[in-house]
């Protein structure tokens, strides 16, 4: 008798996941403004690892283009779309609502509201000459998102009830709503700063050097690992919480543990990113189509294919539309739709 | 020493008192059935024995008092199969099954040897290995009550629970489910406790019959001493004829009219 496996991470789909990150980091840094050779690209990124030195034929200012301008903003592209993948993966598990998404409880109006919050000031402080966004943004936008997370937590338990799934998602409506509006109202009384804050709400990847994957980064690491850890519980909590308990878990534990870390994680994402959606639906959903629905191998292909999602998009929001950028959001959702329409056709017909 | 020990169990859901002072015994290796009409309070006693809902009064399983026990060790003793369990979109049934190891995976770990040797065993006394890579959801309603049974079973426990096992099979597989619950039973020493709508059903299997009314116990012990005419026209308000089986009473409602 054969000893079967259990259904986890398949070689073959790692090995697509950790290509298609290569291809995207590798298109990315080639193509913009300034259109370098791909293998020239891929010779300077093995010149990076410590004891290569290969020459890669490309001339001191193109090198300097590439290490300095594009591969921050790849890296981050990258480290963004992993992390709101994996939250968006993360949070339909805990919810088991293939709907959830990283900007339920209210993450993203929180985020908004925040921004907003700065912008306003900033602008009423320092008579106009906006060129870029103040330097609080980021810090603003993650503690929006943080506090927005925080109210929706509090407002679940209101009135000593558990604080059950659907409870959750429904305070997550309410303070969306509440901060939405707050948002408006600020916006309304201050018309001037529109612009700033719709820049920055429409999703955006800087190209400030290395700070923002830098503030990024601890986050990142952290949310992976927790998230990670956590993949087979996740499955676990895919019979329900009645079941989940005599299997001998902790359902709610495990549930709170996996969105504190999500949350945490897609604030970061958001703040210094700005609100890119659709990514934390679709490429999970598109992963659960095509490789199943197996949280072992569902979580970290979100990683990947999520980090290469994002930064092919950035690369079609720099390029597609000449000298002006667009903003990634749009990208992302005017490419995710229609491509996840498809998905889901195809899939449907395919037998299982 | 019994297997299950209940001692004035009372249960409340949202303030309404559901179990009112239970006291149950069931002994090692022995398969006891709940019946009562419905909202007599069966699943919710069932799961507070089960130590999912919380619970006033003792309940003791091997002589270990419940309440003082960590979830992976209460896993350890006892698995259930719940009414309607919940079946994960896209799950294969041996990864299914495999959740039945749950308690014996340390976290952050994944399955030991023994873990997949556990699960294959139950597979094969459940003879679902043609269906091990199948998708639970599109099994039948008899070929996933056996792998609901695979998956307590993987769980290594010595006390089965199960709630309304058969409510959802034609009767013919009600019966293989049941005979395969008494042949495990006998194997391995397992000790039965489990709720039942169908009373001729209930009869045949259980060793003993305890009846439930208003969250109370009203009757118990064997077959025929619970399904008798009066009982039944009692709690279940039902004109029914007991038929002498070979197993236990035969149960048949008849009409009350003319």
């Amino acid at each position: 008798m054969t000893v079967r496996r259990p259904a986890g991470l398949r070689p073959a789909w790692l090995a697509a996941g950790v290509v298609a990150v290569l291809i995207a980091t590798i298109l990315g840094l080639a193509f913009g403004s300034v259109p370098l050779p791909p293998g020239g690209v891929a010779v300077e990124m093995l010149n990076l690892l410590p004891g290569v030195r290969l020459t890669s034929g490309l001339s001191e200012r193109e090198v300097a283009i590439l290490t300095q301008l594009r591969l921050p903003r790849v890296v981050l592209g990258l480290l963004v779309g992993a992390l709101l993948a994996l939250a968006g993966a993360a949070y339909q598990g805990a919810f088991r609502n293939p709907l959830a998404d990283p900007h339920l409880l209210g993450v993203a109006s929180g985020a908004g509201l925040g921004v907003t919050a700065v912008i306003v000031l900033g602008a009423s402080g320092s008579e106009g000459g906006l060129t870029g966004l103040p330097i609080g943004v980021p810090a603003a936008a993650f503690a929006g998102a943080v506090g927005a997370v925080a109210l929706t937590w509090l407002l679940g338990a209101a009135g000593g009830r558990d604080r059950s799934p659907a409870t959750l998602i429904l305070a997550g409506v309410a303070v969306s709503a509440f901060l939405s509006a707050a948002q408006t109202y600020l916006l309304q009384r201050h018309l001037e700063s529109v612009r700033d804050v719709f820049s920055w709400m429409l999703g955006r990847l800087s190209t400030a050097g290395w700070h923002d994957v830098l503030v990024v980064l601890p986050y990142a690491v952290v949310t992976c690992a927790i998230v990670l850890s956590q993949r087979r519980e996740l499955d676990v909590l895919t019979v329900g919480d009645a079941e989940a308990k005599s299997l001998g878990l902790h359902p709610q534990r495990s549930r709170y543990l996996l969105i504190v870390a999500a949350s945490l994680g897609t604030a970061a994402a958001v703040s210094v990113s700005g609100l890119i959606g659709f990514v934390g639906i679709i490429v999970p959903h598109t992963l659960r189509l095509l490789a199943g629905p197996g949280n072992r191998a569902l979580l970290p292909l979100s990683v990947l294919f999520g980090a290469a999602f994002l930064a092919l998009t950035d690369l079609l929001a720099r390029t597609a539309g000449g000298d002006a950028e667009i903003p990634i959001g749009v990208v992302t959702a005017f490419l995710g739709a229609p491509f996840f329409v498809l998905v889901l056709r195809t899939s449907r017909t395919a037998p299982e | 020493m019994s297997a299950i020990e209940v001692e004035k169990l009372t249960v409340r859901l949202d303030g309404t008192l559901i179990v009112d002072g239970v006291d149950l015994d069931v002994a090692e290796g022995e398969w006891v059935t709940v019946i009562g009409p419905n909202g007599a309070g069966k699943s919710t006693a069932l799961r507070a024995i089960g130590g999912l809902l919380p619970f006033g009064g003792t309940i003791r399983w091997h002589g270990r008092v419940v309440a003082g026990m960590h979830r992976r060790e209460r896993a350890k003793a006892v698995a259930m199969v719940l009414q309607a369990p919940v079946v994960p979109p896209g799950m294969r049934v041996f990864d299914y099954v495999l959740l039945g190891r749950t308690p014996y995976i340390p976290p952050l770990g994944r399955e030991s040897a023994a873990d997949l040797a556990a699960a294959d065993e139950a597979l094969v006394a459940l003879d679902l290995v043609p269906f091990a890579g199948r998708r639970l959801d599109t099994l039948s309603g008899g070929e996933k009550q056996r792998v609901f049974l695979a998956r307590a079973l993987a769980q290594g426990a010595g006390i089965l629970l199960l709630d309304e096992p058969t409510s959802a099979l034609d009767i013919g597989h009600q019966q293989e489910v049941l005979e395969l619950v008494d042949r495990l039973r006998a194997e391995r020493g397992l000790t039965v406790l489990a709720t039942m709508h169908d009373l001729s059903t209930a009869g045949e299997y259980a060793d003993r019959i305890v009846l439930l009314s208003a969250g109370r116990v009203v009757a118990a012990g064997t077959p025929s001493a619970v399904l008798t005419e009066a009982n039944l026209a009692e709690h279940y308000r039902v004109k029914v004829r007991i038929i002498p089986g070979d197993h236990g009473p035969l149960v048949v409602a008849v009409r009350t009219g003319p």
